[in-house]
């Protein structure tokens, strides 16, 4: 092996929490100038593999070399001093701030015993101007959308003099352009010599920008790869530990839809964030939403489950007038709302895994009515065992399981009321790939059960795969409804794009 | 001009528009001398609000300023009075003991993670209670380098008075100033305020900056104590109830968002010169009741609870 060329090296690492063992004896090998796919499922260690790297964890056991010489970062700050920094998937800059702050923070220009404000907005904005970003660095950060502030984050960490970036799911909320910016810089920044960890679940990425490949199962290292070398299909192969059945994507028998009675339906509806549309749902029929980041599809669920009122136009459930002027007049009339940001919208972090479940059902009885624990606790058992949640005890605070897992307690809390309506929000994102098969199985098992769902999801082969319809919103417009055999991504695209129908 | 500060121009035109408003009304109110009156008489809230700023917008509270000047002006009296100290190092003494009180608190805060709520208010408990202990009564002090600080000051123009507290507030002020907005230790007190996770991963020492800001405002209080005592001329453990309050409504109105991470130290200065004014207000007028200055502060803070909520609120949808 090349030695004179390895940057950062991870020899026999050892973790142990109270419990768990989440890494046992993992090596990993970082190159000057190259990008370094870090695959694996949720639980397999990615996080806390970064968390070792970057001085969040101490580790228990293994030796890790940065240029050949040991290190042992203490805290974040530690580990930034000696050339590791690290991008998170929710941008952890200083909102507040503003975005010269936030690229120097700790290491302001000083000039005189005071920080030199001039310098550093100036400083800045050369830095940024790198990136192709021409920003207000004087403005607030919290001005600036997610992507860019990714960007601000990189930069920031690049500046740090950083020889390892590591980038922990940089792309979950970011739309395509924004995607092919971040991969250039990426490239332009290996080709600087510097080691590029990245973290994702979208295996096209990984293959559009990656050099190598190191996957992770359950703790153990699985192997390191060339990425030109590893075919899609082995390389999930080898992150699930069993072959994978090859991905299904006949199509299913669509549900005759129109002849049945309409469970939803919105008539012209508006709400402060979205145009007049139209939207009807039946029993057992999933709509899927798409379009890209911002287009207006959290801003439709929203609107069906009253969180942002109605401003003109009809709903109706059942065809009753319907109007939610809150989400729990639309829990009580029997919709479910599965949120887009999970950890801020879905769950509540410090609470068991039992009472995150019955937290709908209980609303919806109301507060009078407890629900006797021993049928809290059967309620919790029979969804943790249907949706296969995988945790050791259902008392165990939700905010210890993995995404995927944080999602199923999510759809078993709405699962549990009853509803005839599901609104999914972005259901598998930030999810592994084997529990993202199990949530498109769920989907279509309450679909088969007569429920009515809506799923909004910027994966169009996943929502090809389980609508029966597709409405496309594009500007907080809707602009397409694709239904039954129609239902490709191509057409899909194409409505997203704005071109006329091809056929 | 910049949105970030707009809470800042709103305190100042609204000190501004009173201050018209007392001068149209009365006479003699619009002068030097009344202004600078405002500063004599509320030099120790200035100093204990400064250091109130910093603890707000870090994310925190601090209850136990009013009892911390309590106890440092009871220390002192004590200290000169009945063991015939000096007031110097009277002073170095308590500004120490005080500094210690607050790296304490702040220590306790951080490494047990606790509420800062709870743990000042058992500092606010433990200070009051220290004081009454050391004397229950009220203790005059006579030395005459009180008299000397005490008169030491420059005429202005129309009989106004710089006093020798003012200058001290004034100085407070500046280097607060530039603690807050030109050193990395401020940059890291507003990095807390806005997010503690992400202050942490961006490498700011959490430990450290919680300890200096309890430390700081403590140290201010400590001061606070000691130009209240130029003030009255005693220690007494029952002075300064509440002052806390005030220092955290003179820190609100002043612009600073109470979950931390925005605002101004100049702003305090102006919540302080605000409630100043509204009582210089009613005593001129005389018919009021002194009373009428709380009712007036309870609006005003509601006003801009209100304002900073609808700021908030706005900036977070233009994003």
């Amino acid at each position: 092996m090349n030695t004179d060329n390895t940057l950062l090296a991870l020899r026999g690492v050892v973790k142990t929490f109270p419990g768990v063992k989440a890494l046992d004896g993992v090596d990993f090998t970082l190159r000057k100038g190259e990008i370094h796919a870090l695959l694996g499922e949720n639980g397999a260690g990615k996080s806390t593999l970064i968390k070792v790297m970057t001085g969040v964890y101490r580790r228990d056991g293994g030796d890790i070399s940065l240029e050949d010489k040991p290190i042992h970062p203490a805290n974040t700050g530690d580990a930034q001093n000696l050339g590791i920094s690290t991008v998170y998937q929710e941008v952890n800059l200083l909102p507040n701030l503003t975005v010269a702050q936030n690229l120097f923070l700790g290491l302001e220009p000083k000039r005189f015993g005071c920080i030199d404000w001039r310098r550093m907005n100036r400083e800045a904005r050369e830095l940024l101007a790198g990136y192709e970003l021409d920003l207000d660095v004087t403005a607030a950060l919290n001005t600036y959308s997610v992507a860019i502030q990714q960007l601000i984050a990189i930069a920031r960490g690049v500046s740090m003099s950083a020889k390892v970036l590591i980038l922990d799911e940089p792309t979950a909320s970011l739309d395509a352009d924004e995607v092919a910016s971040l991969f250039k810089i990426m490239r332009e920044l290996r080709d600087k010599g510097i080691g590029i960890v990245f973290v994702t679940h979208f295996l096209d990425q990984v293959y559009a920008v990656c050099d190598r490949i190191t996957v992770l199962r359950n703790g153990a290292l699985v192997g390191e790869f060339e990425a030109a070398s590893l075919s899609q299909q082995d390389l999930v192969s080898h992150m699930l530990g069993k072959a994978l059945e090859k991905a299904v994507h006949e199509k299913i028998e669509h549900a005759d839809a129109e002849s049945r009675d309409k469970l939803f339906e919105l008539k012209g509806a508006r709400s402060q964030a979205l145009e007049a549309l139209d939207l009807s749902v039946s029993a057992g029929q999933v709509v899927g939403l798409a379009g890209l980041l911002g287009s207006g599809r959290t801003e439709l669920c929203k609107l069906v489950f009253g969180v942002d009122g109605l401003v003109a136009g009809d709903a109706e459930l059942n065809g009753q007038h319907v109007r939610f002027t809150n989400p729990r007049q639309a829990v009580v009339a029997g919709l479910g709302l599965c949120p887009e940001d999970r950890k801020k919208d879905g769950i509540f972090g410090p609470m068991s895994i039992r009472e995150n479940m019955i937290m709908a059902l209980q609303n919806k009885r109301g507060w009078w009515r407890y629900i006797p624990m021993k049928k809290q606790r059967e309620l919790a058992e029979r969804y943790v065992k249907a949706l296969k949640i995988a945790t050791s005890d259902i008392e165990k605070p939700i905010n210890q399981l993995s995404g995927g897992n944080q999602q199923k307690v999510i759809l078993a809390r709405w699962l549990a009321a009853e509803p005839r309506l599901m609104l999914l929000d972005e259901p598998t994102r930030g999810i592994d790939v084997g529990a993202h098969a199990e949530i498109i199985q769920l989907i279509r098992q309450l679909c088969a059960q007569g429920l009515g769902l809506i799923v909004a999801s910027s994966e169009l082969d996943e929502l090809v795969e389980f609508s029966d319809k597709v409405i496309v919103m594009r500007d907080r417009r809707k602009v397409a409804e694709v239904s039954g055999n129609e239902i490709t991504q191509q057409r899909i695209m194409q409505a997203i794009a704005g071109q006329p129908q091809a056929s | 001009m910049h949105k970030k500060f707009l809470p800042l121009y709103v305190t100042c035109s609204l000190f501004a528009l009173l201050f018209a408003a007392g001068a149209v009304q009365f006479e003699n109110f619009g002068s030097l001398r009344v202004f600078m009156n405002l500063f004599t008489d509320n030099a120790f809230l200035i100093i204990a609000a400064i250091g109130m700023t910093f603890v707000i917008l870090s994310g925190g509270i601090d209850l136990s300023v009013g009892s911390t000047i309590a106890l440092s002006g009871v220390i002192i009296s004590v200290l000169m009075q009945n063991y015939g100290w000096h007031p110097l190092p009277a002073f170095a003494l308590v500004l120490v003991l005080g500094t210690l009180f607050g790296a304490s608190m702040g220590a306790i805060i951080h490494y047990y993670q606790l509420q800062p709520f709870i743990v000042t208010l058992a500092g606010m408990f433990f200070a009051r209670g220290l004081s009454s202990v050391i004397s229950e009564e009220s203790v005059p002090i006579m030395h005459s380098f009180y008299d000397d600080v005490a008169m030491f000051g420059f005429e202005l123009p129309g009989g106004a008075w710089l006093g020798s507290s003012t200058i001290i507030a004034l100085v407070v002020l500046a280097l607060a100033i530039w603690l807050a907005n030109f050193t990395r230790l401020g940059g890291r007190v507003y990095g807390l305020g806005g997010d503690a996770q992400s202050a942490a991963l961006m490498g700011v020492p959490i430990a450290r900056t919680t300890i200096s800001v309890y430390a700081l405002s403590s140290f201010m209080a400590a001061l606070a104590g000691i130009v209240f005592s130029f003030y009255t001329f005693s220690g007494y453990s029952l002075a300064a109830v509440g002052v806390e309050l005030d220092a955290i409504a003179a820190v609100v109105i002043g612009g600073t968002l109470l979950t931390g991470g925005y605002g101004y130290v100049l702003g305090t200065l102006f919540g302080v010169l605000i409630m100043g004014v509204v009582q210089t207000y009613i005593s001129f007028d005389g018919t009021l009741s002194s009373w009428w200055t709380k009712i007036v502060i309870g609006l005003l803070l509601f006003v801009f609870i209100a304002l900073q909520r609808y700021l908030v609120g706005r900036g977070q949808k233009s994003r």
